[in-house]
């Protein structure tokens, strides 16, 4: 039998399932931010990092970290066995994706750590 | 079938040319490949939410910085960007949730879908435009 090693949880169902899941915590995240930008026009420093600072929001971050991460690399996965059909181009492609992924995770735990 | 054969009198069971290329991509297909584009482009864009994010919360000047770049009509204009990018998948996404519960999976409510987003898609899109400037 035939399984893509690339894939995040080599099963095309837990894929669809993490797809799916990290979509809604994306997009209640998404949405609060919206909210909350909309609703304090004139944001200060203060307000910002008090935001960020508190153990619930900083959770629901990392969880949208973690939501971002898994979104993009089953997005992009898919998307490259899609269209990039040679596996070398495909390889080198994925490779730039996961560097960048996992940039931006770390650039993001960085980012409400310390606040 | 808009080249039939003028050779029919040759061989009448030759492979019939269809025209592939001819055919128009059907909304709901438009709908889905943008949802595709929209998602490739947000990989980029996450990377300036990223280094708004980590820059706004480091210090005050990294707060003051992130809203004074903010005021550039250029930067403005990208916020956009992103902004618009994330409103159509996010609203192509509920869609997608949608019909993973079956719904819009029809001939007639598949495309009344795909309009849909695309309809809601650029009220938002405009109100975002809206808030920004």
């Amino acid at each position: 039998m035939v399984r893509s090693i690339t894939s995040m949880s080599r099963s095309g169902l837990m894929d669809w399932l993490v797809q799916r899941v990290s979509a809604v915590v994306l997009a209640s995240y998404a949405l609060f931010m919206f909210g909350y930008l909309l609703f304090n026009a004139d944001l200060t420093y203060e307000q910002w990092s008090g935001l960020f600072s508190g153990l619930v929001f900083k959770i629901y971050t990392l969880a949208m970290l973690l939501a971002l991460a898994g979104h993009i690399w089953v997005g992009m996965w898919t998307i490259a066995t899609d269209y990039l059909k040679p596996t070398g181009i495909r390889f080198v492609f994925l490779s730039v994706i996961a560097l960048a992924n996992f940039s931006y995770f770390v650039i993001g735990v960085t980012a409400v750590w310390g606040v | 079938m808009h080249k039939k054969k003028e050779i029919t009198a040759v061989k009448n069971n030759r492979p019939v040319d269809n025209g592939l290329a001819t055919f128009r991509m059907p909304i709901a297909a438009i709908a889905s490949i943008t949802h595709r584009i929209t998602g490739v482009a947000l990989l980029v864009a996450v990377g300036f939410l990223m280094w708004a994010l980590s820059t706004s919360l480091e210090s005050q000047a990294g707060f003051d910085q992130v809203q004074n770049v903010l005021t550039h009509w250029f930067a403005k204009f990208i916020a956009w960007g992103i902004a618009s990018f994330i409103v159509y998948h996010f609203i192509a996404g509920i869609k997608h949730l949608l019909m993973d519960a079956g719904y819009f999976e029809t001939k007639e409510t598949g495309p009344l879908a795909a309009k849909g987003v695309f309809a809601l898609s650029a009220v938002g899109i405009l109100l975002v435009g809206v808030w920004i400037w």
